[in-house]
């Protein structure tokens, strides 16, 4: 999934089918005035053979349905969208028991019910329609609001990263090495915390921050990486001015790309995933910084643009999933702990002097808040119907 | 993971030795075809032949085992083919972190093991823009025997947990045993899930789901593919072969012997007393990574083969008898007036006989894990028995062996773990809940 699309997605965010789904067991749900709207819960009789429901339509809004299972094994009621997609469902209905699903549908359309025997299988299934008008969701607002925030947010970091890197590439032609080493961290943070935007545009990617194997797919070694080489290994060469001067033209250009990037709820969301497998697949492997060994910082900016992300999809999260942004929050906290053990003034612990153990604990933390994240598009993509929890 | 695929075995003996597989003629056939590995084919072999399935074939590959009851299955469950066994480090401190994950753990596991998705509409159900629950390898797949079971380490015990005082007193780490060449990666954990099923896709499925819902709650510490049972369980199991070529594992605990499995694998309440009760009806795992020198044995000729096993290659007998379930006489003396069956041969050091009676469950399975950098095979057998008490049962068996045992020459145990595996799962109840109540 591309961070980027230039033509707006957004229209898949305003289509709301299924915002949630719970059984209640007794419990004390505030929404009675909306299940008032499907005029009493649906009977729904699920044997070993058999799944009768007793109707098949229903308005739009809160529908109930009141699962008998006569059966003699334990079954499972779904009610699916297209595709399969779980609009709402209840497991583990014992022989005998009665259970109540609630499911709050916005849009029109035909669905599929189905019980589901033993637990395996497609199930026994009926067509079940919905009826009336589609109701907007209520998170439109917030959504709209994120996307700007978030243009903001990528505005602001590619300036910063053009006033960096402008520092860097003066220093490196004035052949200060000491000064120049100083500033490439500085200078590639806004880079790290923004970087899925950049990676959309191509070949200006690999021109920026390839690593030397982009000689491999017949591309000159040049960009920040190359300086990296000529700065912490090899000293600076005869072409290390024009180098620099082009990675400034380079990064000219992105900038200007990335300040006209139209984005999504969804590719927010995908964004604030992909820095996390960055920081999985280059950063904590120490690929990425492979000469000067400044991986912890990189890894500090991944997680920054990640958790800035998700910031502005905050309100849209809190609405629809509220345990997921205390979970998000707490995941973040864990590893930033983690990280800023290795902090040291304003740089980082180069990642060669870290221990395995080090590794690995930065590692679990890593998984534990990328699991977290990668729930967030399902809950952004209003639509997508995030798999409630029963 | 590599599997040898002799081609110097007999098939004439496949056939018959593994009767699992004799469910179906197909299964019998693939056995035959991969040699001495026999069986792994066992996903398209799985399919049910009826028409060719002896009127005694047990249950079918296929087929749901109970999740829950009074003891956790994966135990004296027939032994399946294939094995995912996994050790884990609890990385949090967050006491109700651990249980929800049992909880998720036991919700998942019980629908992995009817052959259901981890979650509901695990695979498609959360949409296009849903990250799925389940991932996938398995969707369409039968349950397959899948059985999974959790076991708790000594280090579980420590004061992170507030459980210092409900830790059984058998559960103590194992002492070094001579000839031990440990890997502190590949030994103990917190916890551990044995997933056992005779498909392996099902079994690595269900171990990387469980993984999968720790993230953050727990990491793993080191995990062991199985490609093989080298132990029946059952009577209705032919005695399988180990790596050495040899029958393993054949005066082994069976299911049908409930006296036994009450003497020597069911913790009883009386064993477990105040604090600890919650163990009651649960067994002890050992898990011992034992390496072997298998370029080494097979330049060993037949003769010193058999006297290091003290049982006859073809068919399994006590030296100087005939069967492979003949008594072995240990005083029995062959031409030579020496001991027909070696003093430091295998059989004889384990035998219950010479260990006071003690016997243990052996569930174990053949492993190889590529190759070690030097040209040889990394293979062996992952050593897994269930015990009622590993201090006054595994202990002093491997005590013995790792004295005495001729075997030495040819192994080295690199990996070792002990877990309480708790009694079974009761309606309603989750893995675990009597030490966490």
């Amino acid at each position: 999934m591309s961070f980027v699309r230039t033509t707006s997605a957004f229209a898949g965010a305003t289509g709301l089918l299924a915002l949630a789904a719970c059984t209640t067991a007794g419990g004390t749900s505030g929404a009675a005035s909306s299940s008032a709207a499907a005029g009493g819960p649906i009977a729904v009789q699920a044997t070993d053979t058999q799944c009768v429901v007793t109707t098949t339509t229903a308005p739009a809004g809160t529908i109930t349905f009141q699962i008998q299972n006569t059966g003699s094994k334990v079954t499972e009621f779904y009610v699916y969208g297209a595709g399969d997609r779980i609009v709402g469902e209840v497991e583990n209905i014992a022989p005998g028991l009665s259970r109540e699903l609630k499911v709050e549908i916005t849009e029109p359309g035909t669905f599929t019910t189905a019980c589901k025997p033993g637990m395996v299988g497609d199930g026994i299934r009926a067509p079940f329609t919905v009826t009336g008008s589609a109701q907007p969701g209520s998170a439109d607002q917030k959504v709209a609001k994120a996307i700007t925030d978030y243009q903001a947010y990528v505005a602001e970091q590619s300036t910063e990263l053009l006033t960096g890197t402008e520092a860097f590439v003066t220093a490196v032609k004035a052949g200060d090495v000491s000064k120049a080493k100083a500033l490439y961290t500085p200078a590639r943070v806004p880079w790290e915390r923004i970087e899925p935007v950049a990676e959309s545009f191509g070949d200006l990617d690999p021109k920026i921050d390839g690593r030397e194997d982009v000689v491999e797919e017949g591309l000159p070694f040049t960009g920040y990486h190359r300086l990296e080489k000529d700065l912490w290994v090899d000293g600076l060469k005869p072409d290390s001015a024009a180098i620099a001067d082009q990675l400034l033209a380079d990064v000219t250009t992105i900038v200007e790309k990335a300040k006209g990037v139209e984005f999504t709820a969804l590719s927010i969301a995908n964004g604030a995933k992909e820095l996390l497998d960055e920081v999985a697949t280059t950063k904590i492997t120490g690929e990425e910084e492979r000469y000067s060994h400044t991986d912890l910082a990189d890894m500090k900016a991944n997680l920054q643009g990640s958790q800035s992300a998700l910031e502005v999809l905050r309100p849209v999260i809190t609405e629809r999933q509220a345990d997921l942004a205390s979970a998000l929050d707490q995941a973040f906290t864990s590893i930033n702990q983690a990280l800023d053990q290795y902090q040291k003034g304003t740089d980082y612990a180069p990642l060669t002097e870290l221990t395995p153990d080090q590794i690995k604990d930065l590692t679990v933390k890593l998984d534990a808040l990328s699991e977290q994240v990668a729930k967030v598009s399902a809950v952004v993509e209003a639509g997508a119907g995030g798999t409630p929890t029963s | 993971v590599t599997e040898p695929r002799s081609s110097e075995s007999q098939p004439a003996t496949v056939v018959s030795r593994r009767g699992l597989l004799g469910a179906s003629a197909g299964a019998a056939l693939a056995g035959a075809a991969v040699g001495f590995g026999g069986g792994y084919a066992t996903r398209a072999a799985a399919a049910p032949v009826p028409d060719a399935a002896p009127a005694t074939a047990p249950a079918s590959l296929d087929a749901s085992i109970p999740f829950r009851g009074e003891h956790q299955a994966g135990i004296v469950t027939p032994a399946q083919d294939r094995m995912h066994f996994v050790a884990l480090d609890v990385v949090t401190k967050d006491r109700a972190l651990l249980v929800d994950l049992l909880k998720k753990w036991t919700r998942a596991a019980e629908r992995m093991t009817v052959g259901a998705e981890a979650a509901p509409g695990g695979v498609v159900g959360g949409g296009p823009y849903g990250v799925p629950q389940d991932t996938g390898e398995a969707y369409g797949l039968p349950a397959s025997g899948l059985t999974l079971t959790i076991g708790f380490g000594p280090s579980l015990f420590d004061d992170r947990f507030g459980l210092a005082d409900r830790r059984p007193a058998a559960l103590q780490e194992l002492p070094a045993f001579r000839g031990d060449d440990l890997d502190p990666a590949r030994s103990g954990g917190d916890l551990c899930i044995q997933a056992c099923a005779n498909d392996p896709q099902v079994a690595v499925h269900a171990v990387r789901n469980l993984v999968r819902l720790g993230f953050g709650v727990v990491s793993v510490r080191w995990s062991q593919l199985g490609f093989g049972r080298t132990s029946s369980t059952s009577t209705s199991q032919a005695t399988p072969r180990n790596l050495f070529g040899f029958k393993d594992g054949t005066r082994n605990i069976k299911a049908e012997e409930t006296q036994a499995v009450d003497d020597f694998v069911w913790v009883a309440p009386s064993d477990v007393p105040g604090a600890a009760s919650w163990m009651a009806g649960g067994s002890y795992l050992v898990a011992r990574r034992i390496r072997m020198h298998i370029e080494v044995w097979d330049r060993t000729n037949l003769q010193d083969q058999e006297a290091t096993i003290g049982r006859t290659k073809a068919v399994g007998a006590p030296l100087g008898k005939e069967q492979e379930f003949d008594e072995p006489d240990f005083a029995l003396q062959g031409a030579d007036s020496e001991p027909a069956i070696p003093v430091d041969a295998h059989v004889r050091l384990a035998h219950a006989d010479n260990l006071n009676g003690v016997r243990i469950l052996r569930r174990g399975y053949n492993f190889t894990d590529g190759s070690d950098g030097v040209g040889h095979l990394d293979a062996g057998l992952f050593f897994l028995a269930f015990v009622r008490d590993p201090g006054k049962q595994f202990v002093p068996m491997q005590r013995a062996l790792a004295e005495k045992d001729v075997l030495n020459e040819y192994i080295e145990h690199n990996g070792s773990a002990l877990f309480a595996c708790p009694p079974g799962v009761r309606e309603g109840g989750y893995w675990g809940d009597a030490l966490f109540a």
